[in-house]
């Protein structure tokens, strides 16, 4: 037997008037894992989060945080909680350190414990130095680092992070993320939302891919990456004319049949070091020219066209509650 | 510690970050200091040799009217604070946390209760410059003072509502100054009421500003107080028992809609 799930949900649903944004959505998160909830706006995610950190409630099902019912325990389950998300909810006219030290009395942490928490969080995020200054000269990446400190004043056993790095840029990006795994390493359990696969593919253990409201996927990054197909050779040959010639002589390294689509030869492959090599010389020994080749990750894109035969984008806006 | 001690040390230490706001945002410190200064400045200079009050000086006349005007308007903060912390999320991260729900809103309206004390500290400076004399005992004077703050804590709640109502800063904004600022000037605050249309004045009679105004005179001027300033308690006590409630109504519906 597992240890007890740190998250677990059967059969939510929540209505906002005539939007049905959760239908039924079944969890289960692992103690000590970093669980992946990744969809487009609007398929649901931020709903899920809100119900499990008590901040909304389910019209039906259950939901359960470190084995306490996020109904009618919420207070207690405020206590083993840390929320952090896309809107940086920190105050801007108070200090970064001021910020840290409120969540901390909020927490109900002594006076002096909050301090020292503050600082040392401030020390760990790479924020000592903005200490003293203002929350609204932070810039955007600061700012989310501060969130994300703020939800773990009082060292939560399960964080939940509400598409942390939605709007930052790659550097601001990476640091979170190295943060977070920082975090993990020590055992804290988090359930991340997310709308990039690169993202849920770097951190977490285990993903659900949810839309509209529903689980359409479960399962590692790895098994969904294959349920979408994995990594593909994208080729363009300089005479198009020559695309089932091509075809034969890279079927041995080709995972799944090859296919065309928009003049690109597309070949499934079941992994990416020295593929690219291995198809040049191939062709070269067909004597077939290439006018370009790359290899593409399955991007969040792919995995929707493969799962719902929609597009990401095509979604209507996150209903919000706020 | 029970929830009670928890309840007080959550609502100080949000009290405190509503005041820590004051100084850093200079357009919240003018609203509270410019602002009502001007606008005693023009009452007295500019509309007061046209206004008649018989029996007072004017400026004895407007300084209680003007003081209610203020302090009603003090709890604003808590209007504009609540409706920007909807509106960053930050109401969010407070839900979260297992403090005691409340203190968000007694936090600020406590903060209210600082704030307002320096409005006043201001508009008795400003009033004793430009003419203004008590004429009633110390006691009454202090009991005045008392009533301004309480008053100014039950319009705190007012506003509370107003901030969780509005879908945003500017529209809490639009609801307080478009509304309720000209319900002020139908009242004994700036003119007397029997100086208004006979139709107008039975308005402006029942209007609970009438009321607190005219109890603010009956302390600092020492005019006959009547029934004035127990009914002046009695509309604060209504306000808050009215508005509390709503606005923990309005709170708990916004989080979990």
């Amino acid at each position: 037997m597992p240890a007890d799930p740190a998250v677990e949900t059967a059969g939510l649903h929540k209505r906002y008037g005539d939007v049905h944004a959760l239908r039924g959505i079944d969890l289960r998160v692992d103690t000590g894992s970093v669980f992946g909830l990744l969809g487009p706006n609007g398929a649901g995610k931020t709903t899920a989060v809100r119900i499990l950190t008590t901040l909304l409630q389910p019209d039906e099902g259950t939901a359960h945080v470190a084995g306490l019912d996020v109904v009618r325990d919420a207070k207690k389950v405020r206590q083993q909680i840390g929320l952090a998300g896309q809107y940086a909810a920190v105050d801007e006219n108070l200090t970064g350190f001021e910020n840290l030290q409120m969540v901390g009395r909020l927490y109900h942490l002594g006076r002096r414990v909050a301090r020292a928490r503050a600082r040392e969080l401030l020390a760990d995020f790479d924020l000592s130095d903005a200490a003293d200054r203002l929350v609204r000269t932070y810039s955007g990446g600061m700012r989310r680092r501060l969130d994300l400190a703020a939800a773990l004043v009082a060292r939560p056993p399960v964080l939940f992070l509400d598409e942390p790095t939605t709007g930052l840029d790659i550097r601001s990006r990476i640091g979170l993320w190295d943060a977070m795994e920082a975090l993990v390493a020590g055992g804290t359990t988090v359930l991340l939302t997310t709308q990039y696969l690169d993202e849920a593919d770097r951190l977490a253990d285990r993903i659900a891919v949810i839309d509209q409201g529903l689980v359409i996927a479960e399962g590692t990054p790895n098994e969904l990456k294959s349920q979408v197909g994995g990594d593909r050779l994208d080729i363009h040959l300089c005479d198009g004319g020559r695309g089932e010639e091509a075809i034969s002589a890279l079927a041995s390294i080709a995972s799944d049949r090859p296919f065309v689509e928009d003049g690109s030869i597309l070949v499934p492959v079941a992994q990416r070091r020295g593929t690219i090599a291995d198809a040049v010389r191939r062709l070269d020994d067909a004597g077939i020219a290439i006018d370009d080749i790359s290899v593409r990750t399955p991007t969040l894109d792919d995995v929707f066209l493969n799962l719902t035969g929609h597009a990401a984008e095509a979604e209507a806006e996150e209903v919000e509650s706020r | 510690m029970t929830a009670l001690a928890y309840g007080i040390s959550d609502t100080l230490v949000l009290a405190k970050r509503s005041l820590l706001r004051i100084p850093r945002q200079p357009d919240l410190l003018v609203g509270f200091t410019v602002q009502p200064i001007l606008f005693v400045l023009l009452f007295v200079y500019v509309f007061g040799g046209a206004i008649s009050t018989p029996g007072f000086d004017y400026v004895d006349f407007l300084m209680p009217g003007i003081i209610v005007q203020s302090i009603v308007f003090g709890g604003f903060v808590t209007a504009l604070g609540l409706s920007d912390d909807l509106k960053k999320g930050l109401m969010d991260r407070f839900r979260s946390l297992p403090m005691t729900r409340s203190a968000l809103l007694t936090g600020r309206t406590l903060g209210d209760v600082v704030t307002n004390i320096f409005q006043l500290v201001v508009m008795f400076t400003v009033g004793l410059l430009v003419g203004f004399n008590f004429s009633s005992a110390f006691w009454e004077v202090v009991g005045g003072i008392l009533m301004l703050l309480l008053i100014g804590y039950a319009f705190s709640w007012v506003f509370a509502f107003i901030g969780l109502a509005a879908s945003s800063p500017e529209a809490a904004n639009a609801y307080g100054f478009t509304i309720l600022f000209p319900v002020t000037f139908v009242s004994s605050a700036f003119v007397p009421v029997d100086s208004m249309p006979s139709w107008l004045q039975p308005i402006a009679e029942h209007n609970p500003f009438t009321v607190m105004v005219d109890a603010a005179r009956a302390l600092f001027l020492g005019t006959p107080a009547g029934n004035d300033v127990w009914l002046a308690l009695l509309w604060t006590f209504i306000i808050i028992a009215v508005f509390a409630p709503l606005s923990v109504w309005r709170y708990r519906r916004v989080v979990t809609r």
